[in-house]
């Protein structure tokens, strides 16, 4: 499954990465190398074996009771931002794409 | 050319718990923006999710109220996106587990039931909210991590009305299970619409639109009807549906093409690795399925058939779960279900439509009904004043007896009062009583309406008429 | 030296009155100032280190004392510490400073530990020696021309050095074990659902674990059961389990332990192979029976690890998109703006896993390569259960090879990723491993890994006890720098 620049610019446009032409170079072959590496996972019959996603599988219906509990103060929760107005968290002005 | 309209809605609907699906924070509306917040439904860090137990609860009894096999074995995944709303950069949502799927909810159209099919009903998180500025758009994460349903139909529906009319039913449906509010003004509906066209007798489905933006169920039929004819004029002309996602324009009318749905992101579902898969037990089921109240359809066949009633009032009567349990509540201190029912459907629902209101607005109790039934039922008011005296209470609150004693409504029954009140009448008009015995029966209603007038409504309409009679008999 | 001591050396000293948390707290602080110029441990020092030992040295005069009360504990700089930046080693996270506390964090400052500083490690723990981290190269103490492994390097040569007692680093897929390894130090990776993940800034959830740092055994069994332990905030943390690692009565007397085939062959440096069955011999000369088992699988793991790692990794990582906190480059809309960020807010290896992971998601591939890793996952589980069936323990190397050069391996991604070989199954399966110091080659030293089946981190630290006592172990800090 041999991958080009072409497949690694829609992967960044995916992930929001911004690549430089070198590193789109760079990254196609180290895919590459790496991905090849990978398919030797093809070699192995894996029918009937479940997808194993969490490390202990029998722990199951982890839930907490619905109640209130105390969040961050608003200071608290902007105190990080990169902009902020005091009560919102700000960036430049939004357009219509994306998911909504 | 004739076309076949099919379209299939999504619903997201906001669960009433107290606390956030994946943290503790408040889930109350209205708060001053990010105030409701910590580090999970901000996305810091390091931050990890837990499931709300009642947020499982509630859509189990979604899933059950739709008629849906819930899905013993559920998980989450997440639903990779980036949008500056999105504190995470993934919702966390349900892909191939949701809690429900392959349910329905019928419709009655023309007189006939329509069963539309439920897709699935599955779990996830909302998102902050963004207001646009001039110079920037701001962001407030107070919603953020609130659970919501998402209900997906399938493409069953043949027409906007069709479409309005399963909102309807749905938001109904909803409403008894009290989950939710349920309220599309204030965003705990939110309704998105695929819609397409196939010109008559084809099978295969056209190019599916979707619609969004409509915040309204009657903006929901007219965007739907607004596409309709918009597909139709282009097939016509033999040209193809673009699939993409368009906008409704409430103000103007429209819609509006906002992406290209070819485009359409690529979600990368995967399993939510920071929570655990949910083992949903059949006695978890049933213990939900128990607690759950009488949903619209039961009681619509309940209100038939242990009182009587109409089918057509029976659905009126059960259209709102408040409707329903006032109608209930006044009809066990006043058995008399056709009557309540009239009152009801009469009275109460005008006077709430014509000031824009909800059952909730309405200032009276059950037993204040029941004490203006009762004073109609006896006579002391004639049904016309009953009107009167009930918008008055409507209004003000008040009493039936102290609207009665203020407006001096109180019917006169009094015999020998009403007997001197019609004599009075005839006397005035001997000219129509000469008439009336040469055979103009139809003064008869004059006279009635004469004896009405000097008592001001309060005559006992029955009794004028037998003393009238009794009195006309005596002159001939 | 005073730096140079175990907790639990320390810990009598303190209870004893011999000494104050403060004077130990002095004692570590100096030493970083005579040393870290040559290491780089830290990224940041904990300005209130001093502050928390007075209030130690209250709690040890109320006669509140835990064996961790006034010891200065590293804390690797990807866990959340509530009012000192939290950097992950990023330029993404250059400046953020959290809001809350990690839950082993908190664990910590409850016992009265003094958290002395934030350590160096490969940018959001991606990388085996500390050459991703954006702001400094951590050495390896004992050869600074040399790496300390990672991504935990900077905790494993902060316990090294004596620039801490002890430490905290995570682990997914040996990022505790192989930099323990590499600087002569015990490092264990919990079972996990162990220790919560609350305020661990995730790489790939479902298989990141905290784990201790320590010079010796007894050391990492005290700092393990202060973090352990149930958190109704992670809801892969596991309820139910003891928190008790007591060493006492550790013996070997009939325990099986079993040296996987698959681990033993030409990849390895016979100086480590030698160490493992030197190891053996111990252990059976201690009553063990020592014999070969086999993991068929693990051939794989590695591919499947990089598959399911970075898949998960760049999920966790896309939050990082300048709105909220973090690193914002402005663009022309907000997407640019995203796009511009993470562009220069994080590193090529981090990049090259964003991609990596991207891709498998993406569609027309999930089946192919993310599917298909978490079957081969349960493969290697299966694995790892049918030996648990025959054996209490398994013996194998931590590495293939000693610690390498600065530099050896930068440009090629591939043998880089090859040098976690030995740790990767066992996060995989979600078992304990625990990475013990074994001897020194040509000064370097030497780690040979046990691992346990789920829950089995008592036994494991009881059999590197006993390796402890056979060797006559003394932990050693090495000179260098110490002027």
């Amino acid at each position: 499954m041999a991958i080009g620049a072409k497949d690694v610019k829609h992967v960044a446009k995916l992930a929001r990465l911004g690549l430089s032409e070198e590193e789109i170079t760079t990254y196609t072959k180290q895919l590459n190398d790496i991905l090849e590496h990978m398919d030797k996972l093809n070699a192995l019959n894996t029918e009937n074996i479940d997808p194993l996603t969490h490390a202990i599988p029998g722990h199951l219906n982890v839930m907490r009771p619905d109640g209130v509990r105390e969040g961050l103060s608003r200071e608290a929760a902007l105190s990080n931002a990169p902009q902020s107005n005091e009560r919102y968290f700000k960036v430049s002005r939004m357009v219509g794409e994306g998911e909504k | 050319m004739g076309y076949k309209t099919t379209i299939g809605l999504e619903v997201h609907v906001e669960l009433k718990t107290e606390s956030k699906v994946f943290c503790g924070c408040s889930t109350a509306f209205g708060q001053e923006p990010n105030t409701q917040v910590c580090p999970v439904c901000l996305g810091l860090p390091g931050a990890l999710p837990v499931l709300n137990k009642k947020a499982l609860e509630y859509i189990i009894a979604v899933g059950l109220a739709l008629n849906c096999e819930i899905n013993e074995d559920t998980k989450f995944d997440r639903k990779n996106y980036h949008y500056p709303d999105l504190p995470k950069a993934y919702q966390i949502s349900q892909y191939d587990k949701p809690v429900a799927k392959n349910g329905y909810l019928d419709i009655e159209v023309d007189g006939k039931i329509r069963r539309i099919g439920i897709t699935r009903v599955h779990l996830e998180e909302d998102t902050g909210k963004a207001i646009h500025g001039e110079d920037g758009s701001y962001l407030d994460f107070n919603r953020s991590g609130v659970p919501l349903i998402e209900i997906v139909s399938e493409p069953d529906l043949e027409s906007p009305e069709e479409a309005r009319l399963y909102l309807n039913k749905l938001k109904n449906i909803i409403a008894y299970t009290g989950v939710s509010d349920v309220k599309m003004e204030e965003g705990s509906l939110r309704c998105d619409a695929n819609i397409s066209l196939r010109p008559e007798g084809t099978e295969e489905y056209g190019n599916v639109v979707e619609v969004k933006n409509m915040n309204s169920f009657r903006s929901v039929k007219k965007a739907l009807e607004y596409e309709e004819i918009r597909q139709a004029e282009l097939l016509d002309m033999g040209q193809e549906i673009v699939r993409e996602t368009r906008h409704w324009q409430e103000t103007e009318g429209y819609t509006f093409s906002s992406r290209s749905k070819e485009e359409a992101h690529d979600y990368r579902y995967f399993p939510e690795p920071d929570l655990v898969p949910m083992s949903i037990s059949k006695e978890q089921i049933e213990r939900i399925r128990e607690s759950m109240p009488e949903l619209p359809d039961q009681k619509k066949e309940r209100f038939v058939s242990s009182y009587g009633l109409p089918v057509y009032d029976a659905e009126v009567l059960t259209e709102s779960k408040e409707l329903a349990s006032l109608f209930e509540d006044i009809v066990a201190s006043f058995n008399q279900p056709k009557k309540v029912s009239n009152w009801l459907m009469g009275e109460v629902l005008r006077l709430l439509k014509d000031g824009g209101q909800e059952l909730a607005d309405m200032p009276l109790k059950s037993e204040d009904i029941v004490e203006l039934l009762k004073l109609v039922d006896n006579d002391t008011i004639s049904n016309s004043a009953g009107k009167v005296v009930f918008e008055e209470m409507f209004k003000t609150g008040k009493k039936a007896m102290v609207v009665i004693e203020e407006k001096g409504l109180k019917q006169i029954s009094d015999k020998e009062e009403l007997v001197a009140l019609v004599r009075d009448v005839l006397n005035k008009n001997e000219g129509q009583v000469n008439d009336y015995h040469n055979g103009k029966e139809k003064l008869f209603g004059f006279f009635v309406g004469q004896v009405m007038k000097i008592s001001k409504g309060k005559a006992n309409p029955g009794l004028v008429n037998e003393i009238l009679t009794e009195e006309l008999n005596r002159l001939k | 030296m005073i730096y140079a001591k175990t907790a639990h050396e320390l810990h009598q000293l303190l209870i004893k009155g011999e000494i104050s948390s403060k004077e130990v707290v002095s004692a570590v602080l100096e030493r970083i100032d005579g040393v870290e110029t040559d290491i780089n441990a830290y990224i940041t020092i904990n300005e209130e280190a001093l502050a928390q030992a007075e209030r130690a040295d209250r709690m040890i005069r109320d006669g509140k004392a835990t064996p961790l009360t006034g010891i200065p504990v590293a804390v690797k700089d990807n866990m959340s510490t509530k009012g000192i930046r939290t950097t992950c080693a990023s330029n993404m996270l250059k400046d953020y400073v959290p809001p809350y506390n990690a839950t082993a964090v908190e664990k910590l400052i409850e016992a009265g530990a003094i958290i002395i500083g934030k350590t160096n490690l490969d940018e959001f723990a991606m990388g085996s020696s500390c050459e991703n981290s954006a702001f400094k190269q951590t050495k390896n103490p004992w050869d600074l021309s040399k790496v300390p492994g990672g991504s935990s390097g900077g905790s494993a040569a902060a316990v090294a050095a004596g620039e801490a007692i002890m430490a905290l680093g995570s682990d997914t897929g040996g990022s505790i074990r192989q930099p323990a390894a590499f600087t002569g130090v015990v490092g264990l990776k919990p079972t996990y659902g162990r220790v919560s993940r609350y305020g661990l800034v995730a790489f790939a959830s479902s298989l990141d674990q905290i784990g201790p740092f320590a010079r010796d055994v007894e050391d990492a069994a005290n700092l393990l059961s202060v973090i352990s332990g149930h958190d109704p905030l992670d809801s892969t943390s596991i309820p139910g389990k003891e928190s008790d690692f007591s060493l006492d009565g550790a013996s070997v007397k009939g325990l099986r332990v079993g040296i996987p085939k698959e681990f033993m062959t030409e990849g390895l440096d016979p100086v480590i192979r030698d160490a493992i069955n030197r190891a053996a011999q111990l252990l059976e000369d201690e009553g063990a029976s020592v014999k070969e088992c086999s993991l068929p699988h693990s051939e794989y793991a590695l591919s499947a690890y990089y598959i399911i790692a970075p898949a998960e990794a760049s999920s966790n990582l896309a939050r990082f998109d300048g709105v909220r906190y973090g690193l914002r480059v402005s663009g022309d809309n907000h997407t640019d703006m995203f796009i511009r960020s993470r562009q220069e807010g994080f590193g090529p290896e981090v990049k090259r896993r964003i991609m990596l992971g991207t891709y498998a998601l993406s569609a027309g591939y999930y089946d192919a390569y993310y599917k298909k890793a978490l079957q081969v996952r349960n493969l290697i589980k299966q694995d790892f259960d049918h030996v648990f069936a025959d054996f209490d323990v398994i013996l194998s190397p931590t590495t293939p090879s000693v610690a390498f050069g600065l530099g050896e391996k930068v440009d090629d991604p591939l043998s880089m990723y090859l040098s976690d070989v030995y740790t990767i199954p066992v996060n995989m399966a979600g078992l304990p491993g625990l990475s013990l110091p074994f001897g020194f080659n040509n000064g370097l030293p030497i780690g040979v890994q046990l691992i346990g089946g789920l829950w089995q981190e008592r036994k494991l630290l009881q059999v590197g006890k006993v390796l402890e006592q056979a060797t006559g172990y003394v932990p050693v800090v090495p000179e260098r720098g110490d002027r």
